[in-house]
């Protein structure tokens, strides 16, 4: 990494991926220390590439201005992670903890196999959202794809907008609130009534994602798994 | 005159519909639902027994057994990683999850391994403490579940294996019946306890050959390019996966064949999917070679590997190491005679119990119930393992030095003929007496 790579503003480091790489930039932030707050990070001059943000580990803000490709955000723990553009494939895949605020639009597989921590797209999600999650809160204020939460074990994914097809397909035990129309249900999945720990629980999540107030959750359905297929019964057959 | 009595025609069982198939029809009516079990394929396929080695004689010259050095080292990881693995034996363990087998299994097998300098691997189900403790080089899968999956384990680990496919079952995903989620396994799966868990068949977050070299990118930085990383693949169309994996960016590639075992899924789909392991290694080997690639990104081939002759049968057809998995249960005490009641019990006998998903294990490997757990002692299985493992390496110094080779990565398929027209074709080797390599001309 040149010297000149890293330019200081105010607190902000800078990190220029003009002059840099993906690789130096992903070195700097992982010798930033874990266990105490560090000054914020701003990653400028993106052309679509790919693992930007990959593996941080570090108590921060980053901001990625422009478009990232695939990978952006993988396995995040504690950062604040905005970015200011689209993201490609699988952005914030395995996030553990932590929050990545996609601005513009985010491609298939968002927040697949997530763990922990929080997703906010401002704009629409593709295929695949949340697909495998494991305790990440997704929240989408656009449409998502097909298949979004497909096998979703845990975790919360809210949608302000249209569901694809076969949400929720082999859904476990992750929460799904959607607001517009859902396309059609995966297997095993399900709409349930919204009770009041429900809007209490879809509340928090909004509020959580600096969303309050902005959308009604007496709008949104509540969807689940009616649970028929945790174990193979011969009557289930006709459901695969 | 007495009556001439006419003969019965003896009762003729058919080939076709033989005692087993019958008794599965029956079994399939009554149940209403397909075999699952646990294990490789057991039905008869062309395999290393079908392979002999020629030994040297006035053309080649051998090396003194007891005397001349032998090595059996191998580095894995050498294309890419700033950290290859160096083992001093041509022998892994094979991925076996936490779940499928007991924690006291997973660490009796990193205890053997390590012991052996060789390296062990951990499965669908997360890495468990008592593994990464007693592994002194461990891979951790990357699987299309990420059951488990973390930062920092990640970072733990020694080798990264994304697994694509398993020889049991190409195409397929993990399964973990109910009876062996426990509290334990499921809070690490974080799934329901005691649901029937089926893992995804496919990657979440990529599809073909051109995402997952961004897949294996992402994951180079994540560990700052620090790790090898493999690419498992079921043996199905070897040539082109092992081409992919390679355009994909893998550091080593693990071939697995029809005889590898699984921790549980369907009969139908372990006896008719895929294609056995001699079959696999020559294509596999043949698609390094056209890219030149072969021993720059390493070879690892399991399924079926039972002793020293098919390690060095393996390493002859062009593998860098083997895995085994199936044996290294077997070493630590799977389908003991000793057991034989209990087998009894559950309606099989020693040698051919394989329903590993229900968890009741007589032998206390398999199994998640802490009482059958208690029956395998890690030290003295470890210990088993490592005794294992060092007889394999002796056997396979063994037929190096017979056939001239001061490194076991020397044996080459020259030093091989078939016994069969089938393994003749299918390794690529002379039919044993004659030059003759079908699908090529005789010399």
């Amino acid at each position: 990494m040149t010297t000149n790579t890293l330019q200081k503003a105010g607190n902000e480091t800078v990190f220029d991926l003009s002059r840099s790489s993906v690789r130096d930039l992903n070195a700097y932030l992982h010798e930033l220390p874990a266990n105490r707050p560090c000054d914020p990070v701003r990653v400028t001059h993106l052309t679509g590439d790919h693992s930007v943000v990959a593996g941080l580990d570090a108590d921060l803000d980053i901001q990625v201005d422009g478009h990232v490709g695939y990978f952006c955000g993988g396995m995040l723990r504690q950062a604040r992670l905005t970015i200011n553009g689209n993201a490609g494939q699988g952005v914030g895949s395995n996030i553990e903890s932590g929050q990545i605020h996609v601005r513009g639009d985010a491609s298939q597989s968002a927040g697949a196999t997530g763990r922990g921590g929080r997703l906010v797209i401002d704009g629409n999600a593709s295929a695949r959202c949340g697909i495998s999650l494991k305790g990440t809160d997704i929240i989408v204020k656009g449409n998502i794809g097909h298949l979004s939460a497909f096998m979703a074990q845990s975790g919360r994914l809210v949608v302000f907008g249209d569901a694809g097809d076969s949400l929720g397909d082999s859904l476990y035990e992750a929460h799904i609130y959607v607001r517009g129309s859902v396309a059609s249900l995966g297997a095993d999945c399900i709409a349930k009534k919204m009770r009041d720990e429900h809007r209490k629980e879809l509340a928090e999540l909004l509020e959580a994602a600096g969303e309050a107030g902005k959308v009604d959750v007496n709008d949104f359905t509540r969807y689940g798994s009616a649970r028929q297929l945790y174990n193979f019964k011969v009557d289930n057959i006709g459901a695969y | 005159m007495s009556e001439t009595i006419l003969p019965h025609t003896p009762p003729r069982m058919s080939a076709t519909f033989d005692d087993y198939s019958l008794a599965e029809i029956r079994r399939a009516a009554t149940s209403g639902i397909y075999d699952i079990r646990g294990g490789g394929a057991k039905r008869k396929v062309p395999s290393f027994d079908d392979l002999l080695f020629l030994g040297a004689s006035m053309s080649r010259y051998p090396l003194e057994g007891y005397r001349e050095k032998c090595d059996t080292s191998v580095v894995l990881g050498t294309r890419f990683a700033k950290n290859p693995i160096e083992l001093k034996i041509p022998i892994t363990i094979a991925g076996m999850s936490f779940g499928a087998l007991s924690a006291t299994a997973k660490e009796a097998l990193g205890r053997g391994a390590s012991a052996m300098g060789t390296s062990t691997t951990t499965g669908d189900g997360g890495m468990t403490p008592e593994e990464r403790g007693q592994s002194t080089t461990l891979v951790y899968q990357y699987l299309p579940s990420r059951y488990g999956m973390n930062l920092h384990d990640l970072k733990k680990a020694d080798a990264i294996e994304i697994v694509v496919g398993q020889g049991a079952k190409p195409g397929g995903g993990g399964m973990l019946l109910g009876q062996k989620i426990t509290d334990r396994v499921a809070q690490m799966r974080t799934l329901p306890k005691g649901i029937d868990q089926r893992s995804a068949c496919r990657h979440p977050d990529w599809t073909g050959a051109d995402d997952l070299e961004l897949k294996i990118q992402e994951l180079r930085e994540i560990t700052d390019w620090e790790k090898p990383i493999y690419l498992k693949v079921g043996a199905s169309r070897p040539y082109y996966d092992v081409a992919l994996a390679v355009k994909s960016g893998a550091d080593v590639v693990v071939l697995d064949g029809m005889q590898g075992g699984t921790a549980a899924t369907q009969d139908v789909f372990i006896e008719h999917i895929g294609i056995p392991t001699l079959a696999a290694i020559r294509p596999a080997v043949q698609a390094l070679q056209d890219l030149g690639m072969h021993r720059k990104v390493q070879l690892i081939v399991s399924g079926g590997i039972r002793n020293g002759a098919d390690v060095a049968k393996a390493l002859a057809l062009g593998a860098d190491a083997v895995a085994i998995g199936t044996a290294a249960m077997v070493a630590l005490g799977d389908n003991d005679p000793k057991w034989e009641d209990e087998y009894q019990k559950l309606g099989t006998t020693a040698g051919a119990y394989d329903d590993w998903q229900d968890g009741r294990d007589p032998a206390g490997i398999s199994t998640q119930d802490p009482d059958l757990m208690k029956r395998l002692d890690p030290v003295q299985g470890g210990r088993r393992l490592a005794n294992y493992l060092s007889v394999l390496t002796l056997e396979t110094q063994t037929i190096a030095r017979a056939c001239g080779h001061n490194h076991v990565h020397n044996l080459e398929p020259e030093d091989l003929v078939a016994l069969t027209v089938e393994a003749a074709a299918m390794a690529q080797v002379p039919l044993a007496g004659t030059g003759w390599i079908p699908g090529k001309s005789a010399m």
